[in-house]
């Protein structure tokens, strides 16, 4: 029963990471990410997907996926009517999987967070019905993978799994609170095992809409640049099995990381600007230390929201320095959007991993193409490959909407 | 184990704006009227169901946030604020931390449309203004930012039965002590492209649209308790919607002559045996996915505040994700 659980919250669990699935524009798969992230890489290229010839911005990070999907317990058949942001989501879900050792199981949920699931298909149906409104050949089959729950009923089935499944949107925080509300089920013992994630494709609608609100920059994004102009699109999705340490030291689990805690705010000022002093933002940051039992001194590393909007990075510079104070000028951050652009709902879940390269490889992602950095940064931003002593990571997500959320991460030795 | 009961319930619904209006129709159990909707570049009109103009436009709307708000987030916040009732002044004034879920399938869907039309005709020149109404959080958002709420707010995105999950998630938060109270809303909107859609899946059905809201605290000091919420048993292969169907019904007790079932209708069959009365929303209301949901428990806590019935079994057997119900019980505190 969902509720009245069948046992009492303890809150005493400790929540570990056992397996992590990745694609980007990097590639697809751990190793190509981490060499790629390392390096700070620039993943950005023109446009190939759709027409942006009409755009102010033409450039973004576009996967080249591969042509054949992973094996799973898919039909040809099914495969063949997968899409784009399925076809991501069950690359990273195929190498989470693997690498946890895990089995299929009768009760095992999946948390997922995406903005738009398979929008490319929305669209397709939008424009046959608009522009051919006689014709409705393909179109009951492009609603039904369109929506967000068919992506995730898609990962149940190619691993022969049941549920139960719950997706967030909440807009490009959507992959934090993803991994947050996964985290939350392990630690209060409502779960043993958790599927968790996010993921989101390029779509001409998404990309247009930034467009609109000229939040795009015409040239690869620069995050925390003092002359930074915009925010970078890019595509990719990132899978994390989760499981209670006791689960995973039962099984001889190798464990990647483990989750310290997790917190979530809303800002309220307004649909799509922050409010300047980062207020909602600094609420996260202090909900996930206090859960975590970490102080601003104990963390080494912040992989920022820093989308490289000029509000965002001003107000998520203003939240960083008021949470971490005297302690800014010596904690490194860095927005690996600088590689890969801005993922949305696959954001939060793909900086996750990173984090986790980084804690298992002691060594910090580089903004290589920043310039002169914003005077409102009081914290170093990371803009040279560098190895570092790290045991505790925070990451940050801040969405449309107001939508919040930090997550804390630390090595396993 | 941490008892949770239901303070509050709002809905706007074919049926009119509020509770009453929604109670009223389900009472003379007659399917409303159904009201055509133009297909462009298509002779015969779609059939549905809208939620009628109110008779004096709500104050809320004056609101910066919810002036260019669509229909599903106007809804969301009508039925917010019925459900909140006199704690709105708790949340505003900071007093009570407040909880929020918006459920919904097919989200803020008419700005999506017009956005995605704009694109499609000139996308140098989309509007800035209408994008950010097509995010799913956007009602969410507006919610909160409406009362002040700087909580936690998740919009969550399935089938029907989302709004049960939307329970059972506002019940380990305010255990969590995540929030003083929690509202979940479940709600969808009316747009011909939805309508279109839906009748190539249900050729019978009349899409409608709307809103439902609870307001769930951990306080007893009201006239209904949330009782349980079954697992959610998702349709695969293996798992099939019947199958599903009747997990979900063996989690639920098989209820007594003076019980109330509230079904979705698609599930009708499994509740044969079922010994007291039933309310079936969709068939008076029409087709509106996750807002639907939300007026089955509506409906039952209403019934049970009414001293109508002393339970309620709520069944959803969902569009195209799950099986999951739950049960509503009279507080003898």
């Amino acid at each position: 029963m969902l509720f009245p659980p069948s046992n009492q919250f303890d809150f005493a669990n400790r929540v570990v990471v056992t397996g992590a699935g990745i694609i980007t524009a990097l590639g697809a798969g751990w190793d190509i990410n981490a060499a790629g992230f390392r390096a700070g890489k620039s993943a950005f290229r023109p446009v190939t997907l759709f027409d942006v010839s009409r755009q102010r911005t033409k450039i973004a990070a576009e996967i080249d996926l591969p042509e054949n999907l992973p094996p799973t317990l898919l039909s040809e058949k099914h495969q063949r009517r997968l899409d784009r942001s399925a076809r991501m989501l069950l690359f990273a879900a195929r190498e989470a999987w693997t690498q946890s050792g895990w089995q299929p199981e009768e009760n095992l949920p999946v948390v997922l967070g995406t903005t738009s699931g398979e929008m490319s298909l929305g669209q397709d149906y939008l424009r046959q019905a608009i522009g051919a409104p006689g014709s409705f050949k393909g179109q009951p089959t492009r609603i039904a993978y369109y929506q967000v729950q068919r992506q995730a009923l898609d990962v149940c089935e190619a691993f022969g799994f049941q549920g139960p499944i719950l997706i967030i949107a909440n807009a490009c925080a959507s992959g934090s609170n993803a991994i947050g509300h996964a985290w939350e089920l392990l630690r209060t013992g409502r779960a043993e095992k958790v599927l968790t994630g996010g993921y989101d494709a390029l779509c001409h609608l998404t990309f247009a809409g930034f467009d609109s609100l000229q939040a795009l920059a015409p040239t690869p994004c620069r995050p925390f640049d003092a002359e930074r102009n915009g925010l970078t699109l890019g595509e990719g999705a990132a899978v994390l099995t989760l499981e209670t340490l006791a689960s995973a030291q039962q099984r001889g689990a190798e464990i990647v990381g483990e989750i310290l805690g997790y917190g979530a705010s809303t800002d309220v000022h307004h649909l799509t600007q922050p409010h300047p002093e980062g207020d909602a933002a600094l609420a996260a940051m202090n909900a996930a230390c206090t859960v975590a039992g970490v102080t601003p001194e104990q963390v080494d590393y912040i992989n920022a929201h820093g989308t490289a909007t000029p509000q965002n990075d001003a107000t998520e510079a203003v939240a960083i320095n008021r949470w971490a104070g005297e302690h800014a000028r010596k904690l490194p951050v860095s927005s690996i959007k600088a590689s890969i652009g801005h993922l949305l709902g696959a954001a939060g879940a793909v900086e996750a991993v990173t984090c986790l390269m980084a804690l298992r490889g002691q060594w910090l992602p580089p903004e290589i193409a920043l310039g002169k950095v914003d005077p409102a940064c009081r914290f170093p931003v990371v803009r040279e490959p560098m190895d570092k002593k790290i045991d505790v990571a925070l990451s940050n997500s801040f969405g449309f909407g107001g939508a919040n959320a930090t997550l804390i991460f630390r090595r396993w030795a | 184990m941490s008892r949770i009961f239901v303070h509050g319930i709002g809905a706007v619904s074919p049926a009119g704006w509020g509770v009453p209006a929604l109670s009223e129709a389900l009472k003379n159990g007659e399917p409303l009227p159904v009201q055509n909707l133009p297909r462009p570049g298509w002779e015969k009109p779609l059939c549905i169901r809208a939620v009628p103009v109110p008779s004096a436009r709500p104050a809320f709307l004056a609101h910066p946030r919810l002036r260019r708000a669509g229909a599903m987030a106007q809804h969301t916040v009508a039925a917010v604020l019925e459900a909140l009732g006199d704690d709105v002044v708790r949340v505003r004034s900071g007093e009570l931390r407040l909880g929020v879920i918006v459920c919904t399938m097919v989200g803020g869907m008419t700005y999506t449309r017009r956005f995605y039309e704009e694109v499609l005709r000139e996308p140098a020149t989309a509007s800035p203004l209408i994008f950010p109404e097509t995010v799913f959080n956007a009602a969410a958002s507006h919610v909160s930012a409406f009362l002040g709420a700087k909580e936690i707010n998740y919009t969550l995105v399935g089938d029907d039965g989302t709004f049960l999950q939307g329970l059972a998630l506002a019940a380990a938060w305010l255990a969590n002590d995540r929030a003083d109270g929690c509202v979940i809303v479940g709600a969808e909107e009316v747009d011909w492209i939805v309508a279109d859609a839906v009748r190539l899946f249900q050729p019978r059905a009349v899409y409608s649209g709307g809103a439902g809201a609870l307001y769930l605290k951990m306080d007893a000091d009201s006239e209904v308790e949330l009782a349980a919420i079954t697992d959610s048993f998702i349709f695969t292969k293996e798992q099939t919607r019947a199958k599903a169907a009747a997990r979900m019904k063996s989690q639920l007790p098989a209820g007594s002559t003076n019980e109330l079932l509230c079904d979705g209708g698609a599930d009708s069959m499994i509740w044969s045996n079922w010994p007291g009365r039933r309310l079936t929303p969709k068939t008076i209301l029409g087709e509106a996915f996750v807002a639907t949901a939300a007026w089955q428990c509506v409906s039952a806590c209403q019934a049970i505040s009414q001293n109508e019935s002393p339970a309620a079994n709520v069944s959803v057997v969902g569009a195209n994700q799950q099986a999951i119900g739950a049960r509503f019980v009279a507080n003898n505190l």
